[in-house]
């Protein structure tokens, strides 16, 4: 039972991990996901990987909206250049997987600096509007610009190669899907311990107590705009990767949608509810699609009753954490873990 | 010059419609000040309430209509009580999410009780397409701006001269006066909710009679944020202005440019004036300017 606060260098105060015990759960946890692969099928891998990238852009999004204040209703279409981007660099220009990781990540983020221009004249809601109308613009850029990106029909990508192996089963992107999502966790994490992290919580929190503690409003917000949007390219090209098919259908507003109930879900404004929320999203409704998948055969009109139950569900979800648990999972996870921390007593 | 002058016409005649349903939007905002991601589907649910009493009951037009315009008060009332009694004082992206979210539980329940299928109701409206001049304008349409325009008209007398309509504009303007004057703000909330589902519903209604419905029709109520950013968020007539314009700059754009790019301008251009006004006049041609208190 840990209890009171016992530091003596600011780098202990600061410890992401904060005790032995911590971090050696850690370790158990990094090996389990070692083994993880070795012990399922390729469908939950699937799965694993899928959950892994929606980790990224979930990471992404919590960055600009949990951390920085700025509601973002677009991040589908950031995702989905990245995904174009690489998509397009790896059939008309032949560049490696390595290459194109950054290089979407990049053109992500360059077109986040620009939809992240008009904070300089407005923001909260008016920003989210501002977002709505890119995520928009940039779905109908991606079906109608058919000589680039390939129209409704899309682009089919063949598997990565990286130093010649090539990325052609779930197993071996797994490899390399998860460590890419843990560099992208602990670059979160570490953003909220330096100065440009601590500036995206100060706009958050007051941003005209930020702008008169000398905090360059319009600066940081294009700082967080731009690292979003890298986090959400970069998610982009791993999913092409994963799916080897990269079309419109994948980044319409549904999607936007549905990274913002992530971290609602998981917590705004952590990496670990990020991550929880990523996780639920992702598998809760897989699950229920399994779960329908036991009535298959039965009577067609209670088929047509149990299919849009996907779409109430996800709607459920959302409106009754917003009612009953606003900080999310993490919130709940972190009560849990107090109560175990504390007990038996109960501060 | 036809084709501009027919595409102008028809631009209006949509517009007044999305006047209607923008004028939901803007009821619920001004008396709340929450945004109301959900007007579509409070319009897709209008449309099959009216479907639902027009051709499963068999009922005739009217009371249908006033059937409608009931169910979806309660729908209003049940929305605001059930939900976002319990979002008062949280912050905006709390708000906006529950929103989304309740626009994703009434179209799953939509397509839950009415199946995806497209449906259609009969002609409410004469059928013969009404001249005016050397342009044809389709008969559901005309009409179902006509029908439009009084509803605003309707609304907007409402809000003017009627007690509850003064009342919900005091509550919009200061709650604390409103409180101390006697206004049973609470109630001003779930009136105004009311009142911009019905808006929403009669909008829907409308729509439905002029293309059918289908689960999917509250993406239309995408549309209906370039307008009331246009017109500002809390003005009546700006939602009607607003509708106007961005039903004509919809027509007209996609009447010309879609050759070009093989589609879709008609849904881009209203997105493409939001970036526009945003940029020029954040809080639209009639909105007020918000003050940030500190």
């Amino acid at each position: 039972m840990r209890m009171g606060d016992f530091k003596q260098t600011y780098a202990a105060d600061e410890a992401v991990f904060r005790s032995g015990t911590v971090r050696f759960w850690l370790v158990v946890l990094l090996l389990a996901m070692a083994a993880f692969p070795f012990m399922v099928g390729p469908y939950l891998l699937y799965m694993a990987n899928l959950t892994g990238v929606a980790i990224i852009a979930a990471v992404g999004l919590n960055i600009l909206t949990g951390a920085a204040g700025q509601i973002s209703l677009g991040h589908a279409a950031f995702v989905g250049i990245g995904a174009y981007t690489s998509a397009i660099l790896t059939t008309k220009l032949g560049l490696p997987f390595l290459v194109c990781l950054p290089l979407s990540g990049l053109s992500a983020a360059f077109f986040g600096i620009i939809v992240g221009a008009p904070s300089m004249r407005m923001k909260g809601l008016y920003l989210c509007i501002a977002t709505l109308a890119a995520q928009v613009i940039f779905d109908f850029i991606f079906v109608h610009w058919t000589p680039v990106t390939g129209g409704i029909r899309g682009i089919n990508v063949p598997s990565a190669e990286l130093f010649g192996y090539k990325l052609d089963t779930e197993f071996k992107l797994y490899f390399v899907t998860i460590p890419i999502m843990i560099a992208a966790i602990t670059a979160a994490r570490n953003l909220f311990r330096t100065r440009v992290g601590r500036a995206f919580i100060a706009i958050r929190d007051r941003d005209i107590s930020a702008e008169l503690m000398g905090i360059n409003l319009f600066q940081y917000k294009l700082y967080a705009f731009a690292a979003s949007s890298f986090y959400a390219g970069v998610a982009g090209c791993l999913q092409v990767y994963l799916l080897r098919i990269v079309t419109p259908e994948h980044f319409p507003l549904h999607e936007s949608i549905r990274y913002l109930a992530m971290i609602i879900v998981g917590g705004l404004g952590s990496v670990l509810g990020s991550i929880f929320g990523a996780i639920f999203m992702t598998m809760v409704p897989e699950a229920l699609q399994s779960g329908l998948a036991l009535f298959q055969g039965m009577d067609d009109k209670l088929m047509s009753y149990l299919f849009p139950l996907q779409t109430v569900v996800f709607g459920l979800l959302i409106v009754v954490f917003l009612v009953f648990e606003p900080h999310g999972l993490a919130e709940m996870w972190r009560r849990v873990k107090n109560y175990f921390r504390l007990w038996p007593f109960e501060h | 010059m036809d084709i501009l002058l027919q595409l102008i016409v028809s631009g209006i005649a949509v517009g007044g419609v999305y006047a209607l349903i923008a004028l939901g939007f803007v009821l619920i905002y001004k008396a709340t000040s929450i945004i109301n991601f959900a007007t579509g589907e409070f319009m897709m649910i209008g449309a099959y309430f009216f479907y639902t009493f027009m051709v499963m009951a068999g009922l005739p037009p009217i009371p249908s209509f006033l059937l409608v315009m009931l169910c979806s008060a309660l729908l209003g009332l049940f929305v605001e009580r059930a939900i976002l009694r319990h979002m008062l004082g949280q912050p905006t992206i709390s708000i906006v999410m529950v929103t989304i979210g309740l626009s994703s539980i009434l179209m799953g329940l939509a397509e839950m009780i009415w199946s995806t299928d497209f449906k259609s109701f009969p002609a409410l409206f004469p059928r013969a397409p009404v001249i005016i001049g050397d342009i044809i304008v389709r008969s559901n349409l005309f009409w179902g701006f006509v029908v439009a325009m009084l509803a605003v008209i309707i609304f907007a007398l409402l809000f003017k001269y009627a007690k509850v309509g003064v009342a919900m504009r005091a509550t919009a303007g200061d709650q604390m006066a409103a409180f101390s004057m006697g206004i049973n703000v609470r109630s001003m909330f779930t009136v105004a909710w009311s009142m911009g589902a019905i808006a929403a519903a009669l909008g829907g209604v409308i729509i439905g009679n002029i293309g059918g419905i289908q689960p999917t029709l509250g993406s239309i109520g995408l549309k209906i944020f370039p307008v009331v950013i246009l017109g500002g968020l809390d003005s009546i007539a700006g939602a009607v202005v607003g509708g106007f314009i961005v039903g004509l700059v919809e027509n007209i754009a996609g009447g010309y440019l879609d050759p070009y790019v093989g589609g879709g301008v008609k849904d881009l251009a209203p997105f493409v004036v939001l970036v526009l006004i945003l940029f020029i006049k954040p809080y639209g041609l009639f909105g007020k300017q918000d003050i940030e208190r500190l």
